[in-house]
């Protein structure tokens, strides 16, 4: 049972992972110049789009999702409309947190909401998918006893992972290179990104190697 | 509580770092006195003393044009025509061989060796003053950078020649209307590589026609910022020395023929295009000599010279122009430019007639400088003196007798210079790296001491006397050994040194101790692990509060990131303060366990704790980081510009209300800062009278009560007196002048008044007897009341304490004081305030010290010192709470020990309000206004303005560091609301009795105490030693002079501060303690009576 959650959870990655690759070359096909850094918001709503997508589809088909207790049309609809309500809020939190992190307030409003765009598709976005609209399993689910199944440590891991490499992404930008990638929001965006590609390889890792000391609760 | 080994082990560990700080700085920061004085045409020095006025004679050339090319590295100027495929930078300037070569007698090339630091303005400061400048020159005014020690420019000035400059703007800095005519451009920007050079050359040559200039100086930039962007070997460097070699070809042409052209090189460069450092490649410049007449003697190998250093030019071209040779300089004429013989028909001296003249200006300026300073060691000096007196009645005998003088004395009179020159380069000019290193070392380890301490305070306290007798005696002794030594092998004793031995012997002998002590309680406790083994295991350094620390020393070693220190350490402390609530939620402590009984059997809190008192800590905690994050934003906005930072804008808040001409804006700010004023100063009261400390009639509620509000009246209205301009109320002038000196100074009496009575009468309880002694239990019988941890005072302590205490915290709740509810406690003594009993009078004592140094800000940092208060307030309730939540779930078992992240929060907040006070690390962004607060009319004195502005620059590592011992007491202050409302009231709790836990434990307090002061110093010691350490890697980086040197001095003296200001407050504990201790004495033989 073990080994065939992981190797779902092996092949899951991979699809994201390969969403998220060719989500940064096919636009090269019809959008003329387009470049990571050049053309970067629209290189950021590709790949977030892509991850947003191909999540959703994997997980639904996996059966991940908690299943609800009522299955009424009416409560269906109150999920996802509460899902795209969390997911706009979560977009507003991140962009709060990283104009209070230092980002200027008026002047790249745009570059900084599209970053907080991609960190919600990366984190929130699979949050969403694993655990539904609940905001208390959320925070239940960052803490050490939290986690109650794979799925769960391996949201823990890739969350952890895309937003220390968002940090880990603002470090450059004070330095006087002058490089493409240290415009707002280059760094911080290529730095979640790498930080949830190794999340998305880490995870399943770490899970492999730590399978006999994970116990977990029943729901 | 034992407060005195605490205190000596404070004072030893901030003595240690200080020796180590001043032996490295004693190697890189080299100090020179300035001589101002100056070179007149009447003190120099015919040898007869017969022609009076030396300007008058004729000098040699009448006009010089110097073209000062930056950088211009001696590889760059030779030719080489052998080789076949030269690199970019190698033989672009074939002009300087072909003259050479062809025409010796009018043209000579050398290699020219700047001394270190080779910046571009200490090179200017150098060939012009022809001193060895360094980077501290005391007596330089900061403010300015103008030379004021005598220099060529200056000298040119007296003797009425007209000096014409163009080119990079240091210079006008340097010499600000010095210049007949000035034509400078902008140097900053470093990749910018034409915009001086075309200029310069816009006007050269128009300029040279022209009839109105005596001395032309013009600086080309384009090869130095070439070198900065590129690098030598670049094709547009080859591109730009054509340029050069074409400029320097059509000045040669141009050239007439009573003109002396001078081209050199300020430093060179090293393979990468930096320079600061002290490598040949850096210090080897190019010179380039060419008069159109036969000026230089036959090549005579005897005279000349290998390599012409730097400070040679200056007696050289003021004795070949006719002036005086400037005051300082240390330089020795050029001989090849001078005749060998006097020869009366061609104008001129004679080589040894200038170098008598010389070596008398030298020998003057030696004895004015060892009268003033005594950093040239004295055996040296009484030799050179000696040589000197020596060869002038040589010189002079021989001048009488009328026979030529012996050949010997010029060549003795070249040692002779060359000497004194030596002797002043070891002393000033030269990076010491032996001292550099042992400063390095002997920091390291007190870090690493500072480590140890906190980790180990408790054994070290509780099981053996901190003997602080053998590591001060070896010291000592060290200190003595050492100085006898260099006094039998040198002959004369260096201070640093011995002090370097002592601090570094002490450092070993406590290590040593250390391990004794560790592998002893091994011994002692037989099965126990080895604290030693334990401590080196990481798991017990917390990694994450000690990884930001890690990251800011990091950012201390790259320019960019000094630059933009403000913003990096709000963002260092931003996401400290972030990790906080999610490493207590990944614990599991953050929600309450879900209300279902049968999942929060393994979870549950600990009986008698109410799921609401958990909710309600969450909730402060949540609400204090919210503070603290507004707090972090909202102080970005105080920040200040450094130069390098091109699109800033400073906040405006940092400019005086007196300077702003808009009124209604003016108004503004001034409503602003009132407003803050008072809130800070209402908060600070209402924190007091929340807790009870205000009821009593000492000393510190007196200054709670009535200085306070006086002090902020007071400020507010020197506010509003500053700020009326001059001309608005003509006829109430001569009151607004009283008034701008009085009401300051009123407020620093206050200040004095306020502090001093804190220090003199620190208690704020306030007791009430009440009823009859009879009701007393019969327990209490010994009058006399100890302190110390001996077994029956202990239980008298158990017993009265809760009481007192219950009943201060009734009045706290403001429920009268009915005896009859509770008949089995029926009270004697009522104290208020007593469970603030330490932290009060220390906020008290913080909260004024902080309107005091707000006094010396200008006027809009209200604001700022207002978030200040907040942002402390903010972090000991986020300690406060999560030391609660930890305790709440009985995972806390860490007595009175604060963490490592509050700590590193408190020390990172200091340096974060450093920024948003509105300083910079940079000489010209102190603010210097603060020396004339209270006394409008400047000073006589220079120490009262030094320790203003001192204190006004490091206002909140003062602040910060005083209040650092509230970090031990917040917990116990706030545990008062977590468990008093869980409780019923009728539970007598031993345990309840906020500050008075400290006295039942005196131990563990001190070791608390001493492991918080000891964690403090080491975040801040860590600080100081990267800086050191960038200081000592990075000594030839572009930036050094400008962002690591400035730097290193502001860490430092903000270390010293905080360490001084450190054990101040600890001090003040300690009082405090000693007061209480008097208190009870008093307090039992009443209540026995």
């Amino acid at each position: 049972m073990w080994d065939h959650e992981i190797r779902a959870m092996v092949s899951t990655h991979a699809l994201i992972a390969a969403s998220m690759f060719m989500a940064t070359v096919l636009p090269a096909v019809f959008v003329l110049s387009f470049s990571v850094y050049g053309t970067h918001l629209l290189w950021l709503y590709c790949t977030s789009g892509a991850v947003n997508a191909v999540s959703v589809v994997v997980f639904w088909l996996l059966g991940v999702t908690p299943s609800t207790k009522k299955n009424t049309l009416g409560y269906k609809l109150s999920r996802l409309f509460r899902a795209c309500l969390y997911f706009f809020l979560s977009c507003l939190f991140f962009h709060t947190v990283i104009v209070l992190y230092g980002a200027p307030l008026i002047e790249s409003a745009l570059e900084t909401f599209s970053l907080a765009v991609l960190l919600t598709s990366l984190t929130t976005m699979r949050c969403l998918c694993v655990l539904g609209p609940n905001v208390q399993a959320w925070i239940r689910v960052f803490s050490r006893h939290g986690a109650m199944s794979v799925w769960d440590t391996c949201l823990q891991i890739t969350v952890a992972c895309t937003l220390i490499g968002a940090w880990v992404g603002a470090f450059p930008i004070p330095l006087d290179w002058d490089r493409p990638w240290q415009v707002w929001p280059v760094s911080c965006s290529l730095g979640a990104t790498i930080g949830y590609l190794t999340g998305l390889v880490a995870a399943p890792t770490w899970i492999h190697y730590h399978r006999k000391q994970l116990t977990y609760k029943c729901k | 509580m034992k407060g005195l080994p605490v205190l000596w082990l404070l004072l030893w560990l901030s003595a240690v770092y200080f020796v180590g700080i001043y032996v490295f700085v004693g190697g890189f920061l080299l100090v020179r006195l300035e001589v101002n004085r100056t070179s007149t045409c009447g003190d120099l020095l015919e040898p007869e003393g017969g022609s009076a006025d030396f300007c008058r004679g004729q000098p040699r050339f009448k006009r010089a044009i110097i073209l000062i090319i930056d950088a211009l590295k001696i590889d760059f100027a030779r030719f080489d025509s052998s080789k076949t495929t030269p690199r970019h930078y190698e033989n672009k300037l074939p002009v300087l061989e072909e003259v050479v070569s062809s025409r010796p007698s009018q043209g000579r090339l050398y290699p020219f060796r700047a001394d270190p630091p080779t910046t571009t303005m200490q090179r200017i400061k150098g060939f012009t003053t022809g001193s060895l400048p360094t980077f501290v020159d005391v007596g330089n005014n900061f403010a300015s950078s103008a030379i004021l020690e005598d220099n060529l420019i200056h000298q040119l000035g007296q003797t009425g020649r007209h000096v014409v400059f163009m080119g990079d703007d240091t210079w006008e800095s340097l010499f600000p209307k010095k210049f007949f005519r000035s034509l400078p451009f902008p140097s900053f920007n470093v990749k910018d590589l034409h915009t001086v050079d075309n200029g310069i050359l816009q006007h050269l040559y128009t300029t040279m026609v022209g009839d109105d200039w005596d001395v032309l100086v013009a600086h080309f930039l384009g090869v130095d910022h070439c070198g900065h962007r590129f690098g030598p070997d670049h094709p547009s460097m080859a591109d730009k020395l054509t340029q050069m070699d074409g400029v320097i070809r059509s000045v040669i042409e141009h050239l007439q023929n009573d003109t002396l052209l001078v081209v050199m090189g300020d430093h060179g460069m090293t393979d990468t295009g930096d320079h600061g450092g002290e490598s040949l490649k850096e210090t080897d410049a190019a010179l380039f000599l060419y008069s159109p007449t036969p000026v230089f003697a036959e090549s005579n190998s005897q005279n000349e010279p290998n390599v012409v250093p730097q400070t040679d030019l200056v007696p050289t071209l003021a004795l070949l122009l006719g002036i005086p040779i400037p005051y300082s300089s240390v330089g020795q004429v050029l001989l090849p430019l001078f005749q060998e013989k006097t020869a009366g028909a061609v104008a001129g001296l004679s080589q040894l007639e200038a170098l008598w003249i010389n070596a008398k200006q030298v020998n003057r300026f030696l004895e004015t400088y060892s009268s003033m300073a005594r950093d040239i060691p004295p055996q040296r000096l009484s030799q050179l003196k000696d040589e000197f007196s020596r060869l002038s009645s040589d010189y002079l005998s021989s001048l009488r007798e009328g026979q030529s003088p012996p050949s010997q004395l010029a060549l003795s009179l070249q040692a002779y210079l060359t000497s004194v020159r030596d002797t002043c380069r070891s002393t000033w000019a030269r990076f010491n790296p032996v001292k550099m290193a042992a400063g390095l070392a002997i920091l390291a380890f007190a870090c690493l001491m500072c480590l140890v301490l906190s980790e180990l305070s408790q054994v070290l306290i509780k099981e053996y006397s901190v003997g602080l007798k053998a590591p001060a005696a070896l010291a000592l002794t060290m200190g003595v050994v050492v100085a006898a030594a260099q006094l039998l092998t040198q002959g004369y004793v260096e201070g640093v040194w011995c002090l370097a031995a002592g601090a570094f012997s002490s450092e070993l002998l406590f290590f040593w101790r250390f391990r004794r002590v560790n592998s002893f309680t091994v011994l002692k406790n037989g099965t126990k692990v080895s604290k030693y083994s334990r401590w080196l295991t990481p798991c017990r350094l917390p990694v994450a509060p000690l990884l930001i620390p890690l990251l800011r020393c990091a950012s201390l070693l790259s320019d960019s990131y000094v630059i933009a220190e403000g913003r990096v350490v709000t963002f260092l402390v931003f996401s400290l303060v972030l990790y906080i609530p999610i490493q207590l939620n990944w614990n599991g402590l953050l929600l309450p366990p879900s209300p279902d009984p049968l999942k929060s059997a393994g979870l549950l809190p600990p009986s008698g704790l109410s799921l609401s008192t958990v909710r309600k800590e969450c909730t402060t905690l949540l609400g204090c980081v919210g503070l603290l994050i507004s707090t972090l934003y909202l102080s970005l906005s105080f920040h200040g510009c450094r130069e390098e930072q091109g699109s800033c804008q400073p906040s405006s808040f940092l400019y005086p209300l007196s300077r702003m001409q808009d009124n209604q804006l003016k108004n503004l700010h001034y409503v602003l800062s009132v407003i803050s004023l008072g809130i800070y100063t209402s908060l600070l009261r209402h924190v007091l009278c929340h807790y009870g400390n205000l009821n009593s009639s000492g000393g510190t509620v007196f200054t709670a009560r009535w200085i306070l509000p006086l002090l902020s009246v007071c400020l507010g209205l020197h506010w509003a007196v500053s700020a009326t301009s001059e001309d608005s109320f003509r006829n109430l002038a001569q009151l607004i002048r009283v008034a701008q000196l009085a009401l300051p100074r009123a407020a620093y009496c206050l200040l004095g008044l306020g502090l001093s009575l804190i220090w003199i009468d620190p208690i704020t309880v306030f007791v009430k007897t009440r009823g009859a002694a009879s009701s007393r239990t019969p327990a209490m019988p010994t009058p006399c009341y100890r302190a110390s941890t001996g077994i029956s005072p202990q239980a008298e302590l158990h017993h009265l304490i809760p009481q007192i205490y219950q009943h201060m915290r009734r009045s706290l709740d403001d429920s009268e004081l009915s005896g009859g509810t509770e008949a089995p406690n029926r009270l004697t003594v009522e104290a208020y305030g007593l469970g603030t009993v330490y932290s009060a009078p220390l906020l008290l004592f913080c909260g004024l010290l902080g309107m005091g140094l707000l006094l010396l800000h200008p006027e809009g940092m209200a604001a700022s010192f207002l978030l200040l208060l907040l942002e402390m307030a903010a972090l000991l309730h986020i300690h406060a709470s999560s030391t609660t939540l930890c305790g709440l779930h009985g995972t806390y078992s860490g007595g009175f020990n604060v963490p490592w992240t509050p700590v590193v929060l408190w020390s990172l907040a200091a340096t974060q309000f450093f920024h948003a006070t509105g300083h910079l690390p940079t000489f010209p962004s102190i603010q210097w206004g603060a020396a004339f607060v209270g006394f409008p009319d400047g000073h006589t004195s220079t120490l009262l303005p030094a320790s203003l502005v001192t204190l006004n620059t490091f206002a909140s590592h003062i602040l910060f560091a005083v209040g650092c011992p509230l970090l031990l007491f917040w917990p116990l202050v706030c545990e008062v609301r977590g468990i008093s409302r869980a409780r019923t009231c009728g539970v007598e709790g031993g345990d309840a009795v906020m500050e008075m836990r400290l006295r039942e434990n005196p131990l563990q307090f001190s070791s608390s105490l001493l492991q918080l002061s000891a964690r403090y110093l080491f975040i801040h010691g860590v600080q100081v030693f990267s800086s050191v350490c960038a200081a000592a890697i990075l000594r030839r980086h572009l930036m050094v002079w400008k962002v690591f040197a400035p730097k290193l001095m502001f860490e430092v003296s903000g270390f010293f501060m905080s360490s001084v200001f450190l054990l101040f407050g600890v001090m003040l504990v300690l009082r405090v303690d000693r007061a209480v201790a008097r208190w009870f004495k008093n307090l039992m033989p009443d209540a026995s009576r």
